[in-house]
């Protein structure tokens, strides 16, 4: 599967406080409307403005902080086809696998704002059409693979009744 | 070759030897989720079609984020949790009862378990000799349903702590300087095992404000040893009989060690708006910053021990007109040890605000959100921009000691000339 879209650039340490901020708290059981503010905190043309494909792509530790799961399920439902950070924070990641929403990690100095990107998840190539360069990443890990090859965590578990790790 | 805390922990509860890199799933022990991650993960257990939990006495929902609500919407998601814990016989820690990282060391939790918790400082009771971590709403409604997770057993960086702390500098001094040091990210997926005379030496109140914050490095969990003073706190609440010895191997491989001696620190603050961007108080940078809002409180630093520390250097004076004063009880213990020693009368002759326990402003979601432009002085573990409630709001992280001093001069102020 290729996923296409353009960049979104945003710096170093996005917290899930700049995603789902807690000021917003009271609509984490309605995921659709805390979506029109997602990352509302580090950029408030994000939100209005994303297309259905494009990427989020980010610097150094991407996600610290808090372990909302609302913070990579609003980015998905926004239309997000994968976050490209440097590194992420450890429960953001993990959670990105859990709901189905790949996480990258790449030089991401080599992606401009609104840079039109191609992804082969599986072939760990990232292509920036626009630069007319390929960058590459390393395959999660192979449980992590698993769960996101199953649709995310929940899919998982029903598809095997369990764990099939 | 030896293994270390978590490489002991993950083994037991798996059925093999594991190592540092395996990936296993893993029988869960108990499992905590709030009412912010609290909703979304019974909707998750619903979507996998399970209609019962696999421990109910030792899963526990907790009203603390929100509590009392402030809105209807987080009303109703105080419902989801309540109608899902009569189906299923989950516990829940209602209002009042105070922060879950307060409530699980106090009520639930025991040296070698394994803790999930849909709560980033879940970490917290790493302080009691278990391995305790934070995930998301789906990894945890999975424990609920099957008593279960899948686990990468994490390197484990060890933190060697010497030393003596002088007077006016605490473990909260210490886990500010470690992070300032390795940075918000230095110790991301790794277990921080803390270890030493200065640990040893150091009340489990003080320990949990340690492993609170390992997240704040990145950190899985902030691991320390089972002790006498483990077992003390078990037997003061009755758990005396679980009390197991969880220790590090001598010939345990670590990642990477660090050697601290606590004697040199000084009163440490963290500036807007990352954690590991600190100062200690002899920088210019401290130098009249004006502080509009203290807040004393969380599960860093809302232990009976911080309230102490905190009234014995506010008793017969007044807050500093410009500077207002917010005190929240981690936990329904502590609100009332605090009650009945007279600390709550001496914040309230102070002229503080005395919030129920729970966590309180440092979620931004209520009883003490910043205007814009303001400056708040705080005992909790998380100064991001946004975080209490306002972009436009500036927060400082510090010692109980730090908080009570800033809040009678209104500046940041040293403790150490109050003590």
């Amino acid at each position: 599967m290729i996923l296409q879209g353009n960049s979104w650039k945003f710096g170093d340490d996005i917290s899930t406080d700049h995603i789902a901020p807690g000021r917003l708290f009271h609509l984490r059981s309605n995921l659709p409307e805390l979506a029109k503010h997602v990352l509302v905190d580090a950029r408030e043309d994000f939100a209005p403005n994303v297309k259905k494909g494009d990427f989020v792509v980010a610097g150094s530790n991407f996600g610290l902080g808090s372990s909302r799961e609302h913070a990579p399920t609003i980015i998905k439902i926004a239309g997000v086809s994968a976050v490209i950070a440097k590194s992420f924070a450890r429960i953001f990641f993990r959670n990105c696998v859990n709901i189905g929403l790949p996480a990258i990690i790449a030089d991401t100095d080599k992606i401009d704002e609104g840079d039109k990107l191609e992804v082969e998840l599986s072939a760990g190539v990232i292509n920036n059409v626009t630069k007319g360069i390929k960058l590459t990443f390393s395959p999660l890990p192979d449980v992590m693979t698993r769960i996101l090859a199953d649709g995310g965590l929940v899919e998982h578990i029903k598809k095997n009744q369990g764990f099939n790790l | 070759m030896g293994k270390t805390i978590v490489e002991k922990i993950i083994s037991a509860h798996t059925g093999k030897e594991v190592s540092a890199g395996d990936f296993v799933v893993a029988d869960v022990d108990v499992v905590l989720a709030q009412d912010g991650t609290g909703p979304l993960a019974v909707r998750q257990i619903e979507k996998m079609g399970f209609d019962t939990a696999a421990l109910p006495e030792k899963t526990v929902l907790f009203l603390d984020h929100a509590a009392p609500s402030p809105k209807k919407e987080l009303s109703n998601d105080h419902i989801t949790l309540r109608n899902f814990a009569r189906k299923t016989g989950v516990q829940v820690s209602d209002i009042g009862d105070g922060v879950c990282h307060q409530v699980i060391p106090e009520k639930y939790l025991n040296p070698g378990e394994i803790l999930i918790g849909a709560d980033s400082h879940t970490c917290t009771g790493g302080a009691l000799g278990a391995f305790a971590t934070g995930m998301g709403s789906t990894d945890v409604g999975v424990g609920i349903a099957m008593g279960k997770t899948w686990l990468r057993v994490p390197e484990t960086f060890l933190f060697r702590i010497t030393g003596e702390f002088q007077k006016g500098v605490y473990p909260k001094d210490l886990i500010l300087h470690i992070i300032g040091t390795i940075g918000a990210d230095g110790a991301t997926y790794k277990a921080m095992e803390f270890a030493g005379p200065a640990i040893k030496a150091m009340e489990m109140t003080d320990r949990m404000t340690l492993s609170n914050m390992a997240v704040e490095a990145g950190a899985k969990c902030g691991l320390i040893a089972s002790d006498a003073v483990t077992k003390t706190f078990l037997v003061e609440r009755g758990r005396g009989d679980k009390f197991v010895s969880i220790t590090a191997d001598e010939d345990a491989v670590y990642e990477k060690v660090f050697d601290i001696d606590v004697s040199g620190l000084k009163p440490t603050i963290s500036f807007p708006h990352k954690v590991d961007n600190t100062r200690t108080i002899d920088s210019p940078d401290c130098a009249g910053v004006k502080i509009d809002q203290v807040f004393i409180g969380t599960c860093t630093n809302g232990r009976i021990k911080d309230l102490r520390i905190a009234a014995g250097m506010l008793k017969g004076r007044k807050r500093h007109p410009d500077t207002r004063l917010i005190v929240t009880p981690a936990s329904r213990e502590i609100y009332g040890q605090a009650l009945e020693e007279g600390v709550l009368k001496i914040f309230n002759d102070f002229g503080a605000s005395i919030n129920t326990p729970g966590c309180g402003a440092c979620v931004g979601v209520h009883q003490g959100a910043l205007g814009d432009g303001e400056r708040c002085l705080a005992t909790q573990n998380r100064n991001f921009q946004g975080r209490m409630g306002n972009t436009k709001g500036f927060i400082y992280l510090a010692s109980p000691a730090v908080a009570a001093a800033t809040a009678i001069e209104g500046v940041i102020a040293d403790p150490r000339k109050y003590l």
